[in-house]
């Protein structure tokens, strides 16, 4: 009965109520776990983990030299929400992302919402993501982002917030394909009684939002998905998703254009390529168009694109939404285009940029988190409550230098879900990133990805963080309801 | 075919290969001190002769001992061509093509790398005996799981197509060591010691008693025969370029005695020229001299498949 020890503690947790008493969608799943002894759900947790590195389910670490691949830690015990509860979440993603793919053609073409003052022209072209070249562009269909990872969070009282956008090249979906194919192996019978949604189906999902983009003309069209190369960190991801779906790995070098098409070098010539779904961020793509320095990017790109003869997903450009002080601005977004109410909500957030705001989180820095506008990944912020003095007066004088660089929002108290740390349950903090495609029409993927800060107490879930993941089960209440 | 998944595929097993004939080419070696009688001087530049890299190994080691040699072929990191240096070259090959080939494959290397790169951080060589063999068998497995679990299929081609090139040249190379372990006493010839160094040389091409199986008698003609002219012993420089043909032949789809492309001319007048050649005009033109113009042949035909193939130049 291992569980009976476990302590939820004062946080909202996703599997108890509280002590001893699971939530009812999660009250299987404690029931089997409970019948297992420490040493059986260990040695599954080593099987699993054990079956992960053989699957070569693997991520680089950029500092080291050796380009030596880590496994994403993993935990047996799943994250559970409930089918209702997904249900309001998956409304609210969609909601969130046609008002985001609205405001990108917007502001790449008319920028109505700037002229109609609901956003200042300075925030938009401002944001390191905001690319001038992409002024006038049609990308097909209206589509801007094709793949979305928005990082969701829970507050202590279990109300759900959205943390990032991702619009850019999220990563990670590997992780909740593999993730489920282990955790069928670990417990088959949970899956045979429980409802759980299926996530099997995203690589022909993303496949068919790809094959949406191909001109119509293209009775076999070409898709390729492009990587920086194999020492980048999510190689794995690249290779596995094209292998799942059937479609070209292809590097920068293998490239170029051609009369007036995007082409790769075969061994039998140039062939065409339609469709370019690109894990390379937007700077480094064309050093024609963007940074003349990069050494990674296709020459002259961008001029094919424009011309539509070749579609990518995501649109260059779609960084601008990912900016954190164009986050702030998000709930009016969805007002503006439209004309509902955000249903997932943001995290309240101070800008920097106004000097009374500023003025909050300059004498609140112990209390806050700030983060830079334009990273990811959990670098270049600050984690008030648990910074020194030292660290909080670095940042103070980096907001007061480049105000328009960073943002503040409170210090949320991450839900917790029970995860296995030696040889007991300890309550670990959790975000949630689903994935949603966007193509003949939007869809989310059932769950997503559970990541996991592994060391006690760090609200820091990042995989370049020490954080690990678990699997996330979309599961009816009752089974048979 | 993207050229570049070719090139990959090509490369990691001229590299596996190559790895395998270092060994072949060290164990040639220490076979014959073995058998040396006291007294005898132990010659090894001539290893670092044939490699073509004197020079740098001069530069950096200084005298050819025992040792130094050793850890220039085996764990010089810094040296292209050291078994290392090619398992790392032949494992990064492999994992940017990890979607095209088994996973077997990739697991293969994976262990073969890891097996080499663990003896190179103990830095001992306390069991070279031991060790050399290894290298081989790790190379045979990869071959085998190559041809026993991808489909034989462009791709699978390109790296046939590169491992028999690369053994086609290494064994020239290999019958090159004797020739210079032979100049410092051609009066040695014919003696049991000169036997003895035949005897090694077959070994470490594992063709010692498959040689005894057609020729019986050690003889230097013979023996030089067998590595070079015979068209079924899977070493033997002919066989590997008919075998290498069959493969450029399925990638390009032309047939025997046609050309499309300069590597297809290249390495199918190579092929044929050997094919009407007597081991009495090797011998007459010098063995040395001989191997010398083939190994340079060889590089023509590399040279034509990049060109053909894997170069990155917009046509």
């Amino acid at each position: 009965m291992l569980f009976d020890a476990y302590e939820p503690g004062d946080f909202f947790d996703e599997l108890f109520l509280n002590k001893r008493q699971p939530r009812p969608e999660s009250a299987l799943l404690i029931e089997r776990i409970n019948t297992l002894s420490l040493e059986d759900l260990k040695q599954r947790q080593q099987v699993a983990q054990n079956t992960l590195f053989k699957l070569g389910v693997t991520f680089n670490v950029y500092s080291d030299s050796e380009g030596t691949e880590r496994i994403f830690p993993f935990d047996i015990v799943p994250r559970v929400v409930s089918a209702a509860e997904w249900a309001w979440l998956e409304r609210g993603l969609k909601q969130r992302i046609e008002a985001l793919n609205c405001f990108l053609h917007d502001v790449y073409n008319e920028q109505k919402i700037i002229k109609d003052g609901v956003i200042p022209r300075h925030v938009v072209e401002s944001a390191p993501g905001f690319l001038q070249p992409c002024l006038g562009l049609q990308p097909p269909q209206g589509i801007w982002c094709h793949i979305t990872g928005t990082d969701l969070v829970r507050d202590r009282d279990g109300s759900w917030y959205v943390l990032e956008d991702n619009l850019r090249c999220p990563s990670g979906v590997s992780y909740v394909l593999e993730n489920r194919r282990v955790m069928k192996s670990t417990f088959p019978q949970l899956f045979s009684v429980l409802d759980i949604q299926p996530v099997d189906d995203y690589p022909s999902q993303l496949l068919e939002t790809l094959l949406n983009l191909a001109p119509a003309a293209q009775s076999e069209p070409k898709v390729v998905l492009l990587t920086p190369g194999t020492y980048n960190s999510a190689y794995f991801e690249h290779s596995f998703l094209a292998q799942q779906m059937g479609t070209q790995l292809v590097e920068p070098p293998d490239l170029v254009v051609a009369d007036g098409y995007l082409k790769m070098r075969t061994t039998k010539g140039l062939q065409q390529v339609d469709v370019i779904y690109r894990r390379i961020d937007d700077d480094f793509i064309d050093p024609l168009a963007f940074r003349p320095d990069s050494l990674l990017g296709i020459p002259g790109l961008m001029e094919v694109y424009r011309q539509g003869r070749v579609a990518i997903a995501n649109a260059l450009g779609t960084g601008v939404a990912d900016d954190k002080l164009v986050y702030a601005y998000v709930p009016d977004m969805v007002r503006y285009y439209l004309d509902e109410e955000q249903l997932i909500p943001n995290v309240p957030t101070y800008l920097c940029e106004d000097p009374k705001q500023q003025q909050h989180v300059l004498t609140n820095l112990d209390k806050l988190v700030v983060k830079a506008t334009n990273a990811s990944g959990g670098y270049g912020m600050l984690v008030g409550p648990q910074s020194t003095p030292e660290q909080q007066a670095e940042f103070a004088q980096l907001i007061q230098q480049n105000p328009r660089g960073y943002i503040a929002q409170p210090t949320l108290c991450l839900s917790r879900v029970p995860t296995l740390i030696e040889d007991k349950f300890e309550g670990c903090h959790v975000d949630l990133r689903p994935y949603i495609l966007y193509g003949k029409e939007v869809h989310v993927n059932p769950g997503g990805l559970t990541r996991v800060a592994l060391k006690r107490g760090s609200l820091v879930v990042n995989s370049s963080q020490g954080g690990g993941s678990k699997d996330t089960w979309v599961v009816k209440a009752e089974p048979g309801e | 075919m993207l050229s570049r998944v070719a090139a990959s595929i090509y490369w990691m097993n001229r590299y596996v290969e190559r790895a395998e004939n270092v060994a072949r080419f060290v164990d040639v070696n220490l076979n014959l001190l073995l058998d040396c009688p006291p007294g005898v001087t132990q010659q090894w530049e001539p290893l670092v002769v044939t490699t073509g890299d004197l020079e740098l190994f001069k530069e950096r080691y200084g005298e050819a001992t025992e040792a130094n040699v050793l850890q220039f072929l085996t764990f010089d990191s810094s040296y292209p061509n050291s078994i290392l240096s090619c398992l790392k070259a032949a494992r990064e090959n492999a994992r940017s093509v990890r979607d095209i080939i088994s996973s077997e494959m990739w697991e293969q290397v994976n262990a073969f790398y890891l097996m080499v790169n663990e003896a190179a951080q103990l830095g001992s060589l306390a069991n070279v005996h031991e060790f050399y063999p290894k290298v081989k068998l790790a190379s045979h497995l990869f071959a085998g799981v190559m041809d026993a679990t991808m489909t034989h299929n462009e791709g699978w081609n390109f790296g046939h197509l590169g491992r028999l090139l690369e053994r086609a040249d290494k064994t020239a190379r290999i019958l090159d060591v004797k020739y210079y372990i032979l100049l410092p006493s051609v009066k040695a010839v014919g003696t049991p010691l000169d036997d003895l160094q035949w005897i090694a040389l077959l070994k470490s091409a594992s063709a010692y008693e498959m040689y005894r199986k057609c020729q019986q008698r050690i003889t230097p003609v013979g023996v030089t025969e067998f590595l070079i002219l015979n068209r079924e012993f899977p070493r033997s420089i002919q066989f590997c370029l008919l075998a290498a043909e069959q493969s450029l032949r399925q990638i390009s789809g032309t047939t025997s005695g046609t050309w499309h492309s300069s590597s297809d001319r290249a390495l199918g007048r190579l092929r044929s020229e050997l094919e009407y050649t007597t081991i009495e005009e090797v011998v007459k033109d010098g063995l040395h001299e001989f191997l010398d113009r083939f190994q340079s042949r060889l590089n023509g035909v590399g040279a034509s498949i990049f060109e053909n193939f894997f170069s990155l130049e917009t046509a």
